[in-house]
């Protein structure tokens, strides 16, 4: 029986429907095997959100128009995510049209902290479509089960063979991009059998500098990385698992075009060990304990830009601790979660100052004072089966969340602007939130409401001079901020047969004491060109509504259409708009398929940006569309599985930025691609 | 026989710490000369008096000056003299003193005494100060004087100007000694020139400072308070707060009682730096 979250996509993408139970077989088959056993269960809880799958090594290739494509690209396809975009590298998820304080963004139930003060690197920069199976999407307080979050939660799922009796299997991938002439290169190296596993995999990406529409060369747009991970898995027992991951990620020269600095480095390791427990005839299903580690090193460079006032050395570093106990279990049509996590990060970032005199003795200051997190939670989720057709869902949870200003200096810092700053500060965190779905005969709808709070994040919190080249402000953090509250209300109808499958969402969320940053009158900023200082305050409340309508459409069995429409709407209590709400957004696809060949033809667009918001930074976007062509064809040279993908992206070569595109960046130019894979 | 042996041993030990304990008590150890280095001895022919300063030299600006006598034929240091200075710049054409408090016992007991002169311009070439130490030992007066070294200061720590009521002021920088990235206490000394020989503190006055990084956009500081007069120590103090690390440049302003801007400009986009400031850097 299986209780994963992802039963029940809430979306159908193109993808979706037909590789959901693939995938389900493919990426946990450790709980397969260990299910066996058991009866299994004809009803399970519905299941409220939204999986996309990545892939699993040599499967990538038939799952995805572009398989090569980076996490970024993978997410943005649902209706609930959009991305952020200073540049060609590290685009920062929005899930919900909130950004990174607001969501929880979390490998395999990991915590990962970004080390930079400017988010040019969220957590899906330090991972590879090689590293992943699935992200689960989920909305609101639903994702809550691995921290607080008010717009909802990415799990980014690891690949693992499980324990099934394959042997080696390996597989190579090499892709290429002719707008930034980006060369990817990547293999898996997999070997498993009924007690051990080990999955490797390595990928290597080396881009120059993309076009936008109209050849008009984007500088500083350049990156290369490598990432190579491995997952491990022993089973010792009939019933009891260990496992070992461990993901590292080099960024090196990349560049903004959209900041005034780039990046020399970004280096994350990422690692952990899980021990799973599958207790015989038992209430408890499956229970699982991991510890984790990882440190992330983020290095700022402007030595390369032509002009800056004033060089500047820019690194931070993320250190976090963690581990996390999971037992899912049913008595009788109660199917229940506790899991309770916990995790210790250290932030540090500095900025040193380089004077043209190189006498004067160089300017030093913290811009995250050594912020300590200690963070302790407890989830339970409770699934109700009431009868065949509804379900009823109940989750709280309670988590205590300390932060310290480890360094003297950088309290002494903050002092300046909070003379009577305590050194540190708890916060209670609450989230209780409740569902009920119904499915009968393809019509389905659901319901929920659900309270959820946080806590400021770092530089919210504790950050000092903190440079936004949006409004082009220097934020200073407020350690006196109270907690983020958010009430939230959401709802979906949808049906579907084997025909058609058409789905609405929405969800609305009333947020009291929004943290947003105040110009402060009177204080100079210290960023040569910056307009003032914004101080991390407090709004009264501000209101959110999403909305978003999927449809899939099977003419016959070579010919589908899809089409998506995401509507959002933000407005603070004063009802001026919020940064980053999406206007209207569409996309639409047909994809032809025949045999071993497929083909698929896609518009995606905006509408004129008329909500945005001066204040933030914002100005109007206008509308734009752009027209993707995609191709593949599968086929055996002997015993080797070769699939090879070719398309075209913005055919039209159109010039184009969206509301999410930092200082108006102007997007990829025509891009052809060329991705191949071989399976051995 | 372990367990009494165990006992005493104890006992002995309970003993030696309480013992310990009041010797200390009894004999506080203060070392006067902490923190301060001797960089100077004028000797006449019945003792020798030792200077010292915090940073082990003066310079131009004003200095924090302890001393000690010796006595040159006992060797023991006199707890119970009554000292007064007089320093003197040697010009050319002229010779002025400067600001200075007077000279006090640091503690009763001790044989440290210390006041603070302020020294508004360097030696040069041909111009020099010198310090002449009168003091008293029951009832017998004595004096001392010598050549002292007053390099110019790397940065500008005291500033000389007429103000708009045609007063000679003289403005040092006191304190921190030691500055921090943070909100520091800031003291000042105000001086007006009465005469060559007279340069006595100007009570009641206001100094107005916006401190400020010439190689960073002139960038400023928040939450920095205007300085006061204490009625203590006579000196002004207010709070200077510093951002980072640097060289940071302390535009002043010098107000009257009555509020009435004496010398010193406010900054703004036209105006960087004000006709009157201090430099520090660390």
């Amino acid at each position: 029986m299986y209780l994963q979250l992802f039963f029940w996509p809430f979306f159908n993408f193109s993808i979706m429907k037909k590789k959901l139970y693939g995938f389900v077989l493919l990426c946990f088959t450790s709980i397969t095997l260990f299910a066996q056993g058991q009866v299994t269960d004809t009803v399970v809880p519905k299941k409220l959100n939204e999986v996309i799958v990545i892939g699993k090594k040599t499967q990538l290739y038939q799952k995805q128009t572009k398989p090569l494509a980076t996490v970024e690209e993978y997410l943005q396809q649902s209706g609930k995510v959009g991305m952020i975009k200073r540049g060609g590298y590290a685009w920062e998820p929005i899930i919900n049209s909130m950004a990174t304080e607001r969501t929880l963004i979390t490998i395999d139930g990991m915590r990962v902290f970004g080390a930079c003060t400017d988010k040019m690197d969220p957590i899906t920069s330090y991972v590879e479509v090689s590293n992943l199976s699935e992200a689960t999407i989920t909305s609101g307080q639903l994702g809550g089960c691995h921290g607080a979050t008010i717009g909802g939660a990415i799990d980014l799922k690891r690949n693992r063979s499980g324990f099934i009796n394959s042997g080696w299997d390996v597989s190579l991938h090499s892709g290429f991009e002719s707008n930034g002439n980006q060369k990817i290169i990547g293999s898996a190296v997999n070997y498993a059998n009924n007690s051990f596993y080990v999955d490797t995999d390595f990928m290597y990406r080396d881009a120059e500098n993309y076009s936008a529409g109209n050849n008009q060369e984007v500088l500083f747009s350049q990156f290369r990385k490598f990432n190579i991970s491995a997952t491990s898995g022993f089973s010792f027992d009939e019933n009891k698992m260990l496992e070992a991951s461990l993901i590292y990620d080099k960024a090196t020269d990349v560049g903004y075009p959209a900041l005034p600095m780039d990046v020399s480095l970004a280096e994350a390791l990422i690692t952990s060990l899980k021990f799973e427990y599958v207790p015989k005839s038992s209430k408890i299903e499956n229970w699982e304990t991991k510890i984790y580690y990882n440190t992330i090193t983020h290095i700022m460079d402007d030595t390369k830009r032509p002009f800056v006032p004033i060089h500047m050395d820019m690194p931070g570093w993320s250190d976090t601790y963690g581990f996390y106990s999971k037992a899912k279990g049913v008595f009788k049509n109660h199917h229940f979660l506790v899991d309770l996590n916990s995790f210790y990060n250290r932030s540090v970032a500095e900025m040193t100052m380089y004077p043209s005199d190189p006498n004067e003795s160089l300017m030093f200051m913290f811009t995250w004072p050594d912020v300590r997190t200690l963070y302790n939670a407890l989830f339970l989720e409770d699934n109700v089966i009431l009868n065949s057709q509804s379900s009823l869902r109940f989750s709280a949870s309670v988590a205590n969340h300390f932060n310290k200003v480890a360094d003297d200096l950088g309290l002494e810092s903050l002092q300046i602007f909070y003379p009577n700053m305590e050194n540190s500060k708890n916060r209670i965190l609450k989230s209780i939130s409740s569902n009920y779905a119904y499915d009968k005969n393809g019509f389905q709808y659901g319901f929920g409401l659900a309270y959820g709070e946080r806590a400021p994040s770092v530089s919210e919190g504790y950050g000092f001079y903190l440079f936004n080249s949006f409004d082009r402000y220097d934020y200073v953090g407020n350690p006196e901020l109270r907690n983020e509250k958010s009430s939230e209300a959401n709802a979906f109808i949808g049906y579907k047969t084997k025909k058609i499958s058409t789905k609405i969402s929405s969800s609305y969320f009333h947020i009291s004491n929004y943290i947003v940053g105040k110009p402060a009158e009177n204080l100079i900023p210290m960023t040569i060109g910056a307009s003032g200082i914004k101080i991390y305050t407090a709004l009264d409340y501000a209101i959110i509504f999403n909305a978003d309508l999927n449809i899939e459409y099977q003419f016959d069995t070579n010919f589908k259409w899809s089409g998506q429409l995401v509507y959002s709407y933000g407005q603070d209590y004063k009802k001026e708009n919020l940064p980053f709400i999406s206007p209207l957004r569409y996309s639409s696809s047909l994809l032809y398929k025949l045999n071993k060949f497929s083909s698929e033809i896609a518009v995606q667009g905006n509408a004129v940006q008329t909500q945005y918001s001066p204040f933030y930074g914002e100005d109007r976007t206008p509308d734009y569309a752009i027209l993707n062509f995609a191709s593949s064809y599968s086929f055996q040279i002997d015993k080797s599985k070769c699939n090879v993908k070719a398309g075209v992206e913005n055919v039209l070569d159109t010039y184009y930025s969206s509301f999410s595109d930092w200082n108006n960046i102007p997007r990829k130019g025509r891009n052809f691609f060329f991705n191949i894979s071989f399976g051995f | 026989m372990k367990f009494q042996l165990k006992n005493i041993l104890a006992v002995v030990a309970i003993a030696l710490a309480f013992s310990s304990c009041s010797s200390d008590s009894d004999t506080p150890v203060v070392d006067e000369l902490a923190e301060l280095t001797k960089f100077k001895e004028i000797t006449n022919t019945t003792h020798t008096i030792e200077l010292y300063a915090h940073m082990g030299a003066l310079e131009q600006g004003h200095n924090e000056i302890s001393l000690r006598i010796k006595d040159k034929t006992s060797g023991d240091y006199v707890k119970n003299a009554t000292v007064s200075w007089m320093p003197l710049m040697h010009m050319t054409m002229m010779t002025h003193s400067c600001p200075k408090s007077g000279v006090e016992k640091v503690t009763a007991d001790g044989t440290l005494y210390k006041g603070n002169i302020v020294f508004q311009m360097p030696q040069n070439a041909t111009e020099y100060w010198d310090l002449k130490i009168d003091y008293t030992i029951n009832g017998a007066a004595y004096t001392a004087t010598s050549v002292i070294d007053v390099p110019a200061s790397a940065k500008q720590r005291v500033t000389t100007f007429t103000g708009s009521d045609n007063v000679k002021y003289i403005v040092a920088y006191v304190e921190p000694h030691h500055p921090k990235v943070a909100l520091n206490d800031i003291t000042i000394g105000v001086y007006k020139m009465e005469s060559m020989m007279s340069f006595p503190v100007v009570d009641n006055f206001k100094v107005k400072i916006d401190p400020r990084m010439p190689s960073m956009g002139n960038h400023g500081s928040p939450n920095n308070v205007d300085l006061t007069q204490s009625t203590l120590d006579k000196l002004y103090h207010g709070k200077l707060s510093l951002t980072m690390t640097g060289l940071w440049k302390i535009n002043l302003q010098l107000l009257n009682a009555s509020d009435v801007v004496l010398k010193g400009e406010t900054i703004t986009d036209l105006v960087p730096a004000s006709s009157i400031y201090f430099e520090i850097e660390f």
